[in-house]
């Protein structure tokens, strides 16, 4: 049903991969995501939609080896098979009004979703600058695909081994101080690098979207389990969101949020043969 | 696989015979798994009657020539007739004869609260109290009788030829099963569409294998696949396609989607890490297995947990903790113990199990601990006032009463209404709170044309047996509609 028609590894423990879900892929606009399982008895992981190719019926994820079902999915399965299921498109569409310049940020992973939404926010007609931050050259990836969908492309890694060195958040600091113009801001990665995007451009009043990555199980607003204060409101983050306004975000609940079931992932992680192997790998 | 019933031996009618009713006998209690035993696995705990107990017990119905059991059942089944057949031993023609009236006997004799349905109706319960006959115990005897010793074939039960017509059904709990299983036999083509990657509904997410095993809400699955009926699972319309998209691909469109949208109270500290809503709970122990060692998905094992509320959902959140090891399991209910809307026999099963009941009781704040996770709940006490729209007294709160109960989990179980996904997705559809579809209740029809609608979806949280009368009576309506989309179709009493 679901098969994997293509798979590259882009950077350590950083896979790309493709799926044929032709009603995924149909129905996709930028900012969803969808869930996987690889076999019956797996978790249901959320990944952003990363591209999607509607005549062909192709979908493009692009995650990182974190833990159980994610090494699985990067080192059990290969091109030809197929997994259980494949859900989405989910959540809600990110908005892609035209503005004026847009600024998108995509840090580590979170360059792979940005690129749908830079070639989306174009399409409307903005300016769109991209930053795009890794934390060293060799875990580089898309990074050609993001300078064909942007205006201008900021490339920086931690170390300075490309590009600028610093965080994306340096890069936008960096922007701003130089007066340059910055309607809205769009920031995907790591939920640190998204509340630090969204602490600076709180005072500058520029309207900054985030994309929030909580812990979900059936993704549909059925469990409530993704649930994080914004505002005065608790949303659900797979119907609702994953975008909300980064200055409205409760962002040390959602941190907490995200660390409810550490201790049960690290014994899931242990009792999976091919986690303890990858993991295992890594430390040599 | 059939195999001879000797109904002598068994104690039943023999072939000729006439029938001598024991209606003074006791009601046959049904053998259950020891306390002991069922908290250490998931097994069903109540194991079933044996033939010559099922026997004995319909030996007890007198078979009345007007029974009240029957009106009091939402589908009508005809009990003295199907409990007839088991006192003769045709436990087969038992089952295929309640198979007329109900799609899911084998669901519905499991989980139906039947002491407010047909056995509260029972005339037995005029002359020997608290006795009525144990229907629900005997349609599920039979349901799994047929499941065991016949081939209960789909290409042997009577189909109309095809019609060419095709009609689409969103969701696959007992509704939609049931719509779609009725609208196959006359002749439709049907397409199920399931959001999750297993249909069932809540019969698969919600209530948990003790009570309903998975294995049996697949073989009805499977069977209505094996009508004809195509399943497509992880399909959100909505979202995996437009509903528009399906509204113009089909005749007619069945939407049975149920009430999963989980109710929270709004009180502080309801996103502590710890507290979960019934559905998240649930759906991580049933539809995910997280209670099996060796899944993906994790649950946190509870040591103290209060779960708020004293539905069905409420019950079952309680005892799948005291599987999962609690060592103290309680509910938190606002109301008293007459008040409760559980099963009888499961709010029994829960305080065998060990479970405590803190009554007249509600939550008011939820305290954490440094790392955001609950360590305990504030609770004021209640008493009850005068009645409420729904007739029963409404509780009030005592003043100056609060206190601290210490828990690390906390399970939310207020009650779910019905996803706002589908409504906001169809322009003209009329809905109640702006979640609760509006329909004529002749005719299922709702008020956008070819749209039909029934089960939770169209009630709020409901029961399996309206959800399965919902399905099939709005099958008949689409059936007349498909045919003739002209007739004069009744939008909705608004
Ligand atoms: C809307 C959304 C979009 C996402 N898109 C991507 C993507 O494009 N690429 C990608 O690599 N990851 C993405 N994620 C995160 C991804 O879902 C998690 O990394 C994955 O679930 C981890 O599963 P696991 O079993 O491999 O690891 P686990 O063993 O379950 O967890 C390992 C680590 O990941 C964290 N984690 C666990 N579950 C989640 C979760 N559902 N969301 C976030 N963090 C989690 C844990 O706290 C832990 O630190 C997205 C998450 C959401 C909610
Ligand atoms: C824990 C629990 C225990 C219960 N115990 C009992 C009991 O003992 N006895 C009893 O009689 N009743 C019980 N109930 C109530 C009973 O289960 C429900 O009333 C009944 O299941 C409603 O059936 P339904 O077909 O309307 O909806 P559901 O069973 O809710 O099924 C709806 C289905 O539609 C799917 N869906 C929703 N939206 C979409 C969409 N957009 N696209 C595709 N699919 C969609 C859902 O995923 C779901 O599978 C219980 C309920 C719960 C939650
Ligand atoms: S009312 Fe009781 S005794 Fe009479 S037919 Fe129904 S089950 Fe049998
Ligand atoms: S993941 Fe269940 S409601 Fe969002």
């Amino acid at each position: 049903m679901y098969r994997i028609t293509g798979k590259k590894v882009l950077a350590t423990g950083v896979v790309e991969m493709t799926i044929e879900a032709p009603r995924v892929a149909k129905a996709h606009k930028p900012g969803q995501f969808l869930m996987v399982m690889n076999r019956e008895d797996s978790e249901r992981v959320p990944l952003t939609i990363a591209d999607s190719n509607p005549e062909t019926g192709e979908v493009t994820i692009v995650f990182l080896e974190v833990g159980r079902s994610t090494i699985e999915l990067g080192e059990e399965f290969q091109v030809g098979e197929d997994l259980f299921a494949v859900l989405g498109p989910l959540g809600t569409p990110t908005h892609l009004d035209k503005v004026g310049t847009v600024v998108v940020i995509g840090g580590g992973l979170g360059v792979a979703p940005i690129y749908p939404i830079c070639k989306g926010l174009r399409a409307t007609g903005n300016r769109v600058v991209t930053i795009i931050g890794y934390r060293r050259k060799d875990l580089m990836f898309w990074d050609d695909k993001l300078r064909s969908a942007s205006d201008e492309l900021i490339v920086t890694t931690d170390d300075g081994s490309f590009g600028m060195k610093g965080f994306v958040s340096d890069a936008l600091k960096k922007l701003h101080d130089e007066g340059r113009p910055m309607d809205r801001v769009v920031a995907i990665g790591p939920p640190v690098m998204m509340r630090a995007v969204a602490e600076l451009t709180r005072p500058w009043e520029v309207p900054t979207t985030v994309s929030l990555n909580t812990i979900m199980i059936d993704g549909t607003g059925m469990c409530g389990g993704c649930r994080v204060g914004i505002g005065d409101e608790t949303k659900f983050v797979c119907v609702d969101g994953p975008d909300f306004d980064g200055h409205k975000v409760h962002w040390d609940e959602m941190f907490a949020r995200m660390k409810v079931y550490q201790k049960e992932e690290r014994e899931a992680i242990a009792s999976s043969p091919s986690c303890r192997l990858y993991f295992e790998t890594l430390k040599r | 696989m059939s195999e001879t019933i000797d109904i002598a031996a068994l104690g039943g009618v023999k072939e000729g015979e006439k029938k001598r009713p024991r209606s003074k006998d006791r009601r046959l209690e049904i053998a259950c798994q020891s306390v002991e035993d069922r908290l250490k696995n998931y097994d069903e705990v109540a194991l079933g009657y044996s033939p010559a107990e099922a026997v004995a017990e319909a030996m007890r119905c007198l078979e009345c020539p007007k029974p009240r059991c029957v009106v009091a059942c939402p589908v009508h089944i005809d009990i003295p007739t199907f409990i007839g057949h088991v006192s003769r031993g045709h436990f087969v023609g038992a089952a295929e004869d309640i198979r007329k009236y109900n799609n899911l006997p084998a669901v519905c004799g499991r989980v139906c609260p039947q002491e407010n349905l047909c056995e509260a109706a029972c005339i037995i319960n005029d002359t020997n109290p608290k006795n009525p006959i144990a229907i629900g115990r005997l349609e599920r005897f039979s349901a799994d009788w047929q499941f065991g010793h016949s081939e209960r074939r789909a290409d042997s039960v009577a189909k109309a030829p095809a019609t060419g017509y095709k009609v689409a059904v969103i969701g696959s709990g007992p509704a939609g099963l049931s719509c779609s299983a009725d609208l196959a036999k006359m002749g439709h083509t049907v397409h199920l569409f399931e959001a999750l990657h297993k249909a069932g509904g809540v019969l698969m997410y919600g209530i948990p294998e003790f009570r309903l095993p998975k294995a049996i809400v697949q073989k009805e699955v499977e069977y209505v696949q094996a009508l004809g009926v195509q399943l497509e699972c992880n399909a959100v319309v909505g979202r995996t396609m437009p509903v528009q998209e399906v509204l113009d691909e089909f005749d007619a469109l069945f939407v049975a989607s149920g009430a999963g949208y989980p109710n929270m109270m709004g009180i502080p500290g309801e996103n502590l890490n710890g507290v979960y809503s019934a559905n998240e709970f649930l759906t991580r122990v049933n539809l995910m297995k997280a209670w099996k060692s060796d899944v993906g998905t994790p649950i946190r094992k509870p040591r103290r947990v209060v779960v708020v509320g004293a539905g069905f959902t409420a019950f079952d959140v309680v005892r799948i903790s005291l599987r999962l090891g609690a060592e103290e399991a309680r509910i938190v209910y606002r109301r008293s113990r007459e008040e409760m809307p559980g099963r009888g026999e499961e709010i029994e099963h829960a305080l065998e199990e060990g479970a405590i009941f803190t009554l007249l009781t509600n939550p008011v704040r939820y305290i954490g601990d440094d790392n955001g996770f609950v360590k305990a709940v504030e609770v004021q006490k209640m008493e009850l006032g005068e009645p409420d729209s729904s007739g029963r007294r409404r509780p009030v709160p005592v003043r100056d009463s609060n206190y601290i109960i210490e828990c690390d989990t906390v399970v939310v179980s207020i009650g779910q209404t019905p996803n706002v996904l589908i409504p906001s997705n169809l322009p003209g559809l009329a809905t109640r709170w702006g979640s609760v579809i509006k329909v004529n209740r002749e005719t299922y029809m709702s008020t956008v044309p070819k749209v039909f609608a029934g089960g939770d979806a169209i009630t709020g949280a409901a029961t399996v047996i309206l959800a399965t009368r919902a399905g099939r009576e709005a099958a008949r309506s689409i059936d007349g509609y498909v045919r003739d989309p002209n007739r004069g179709w009744y939008p909705p009493a608004v």
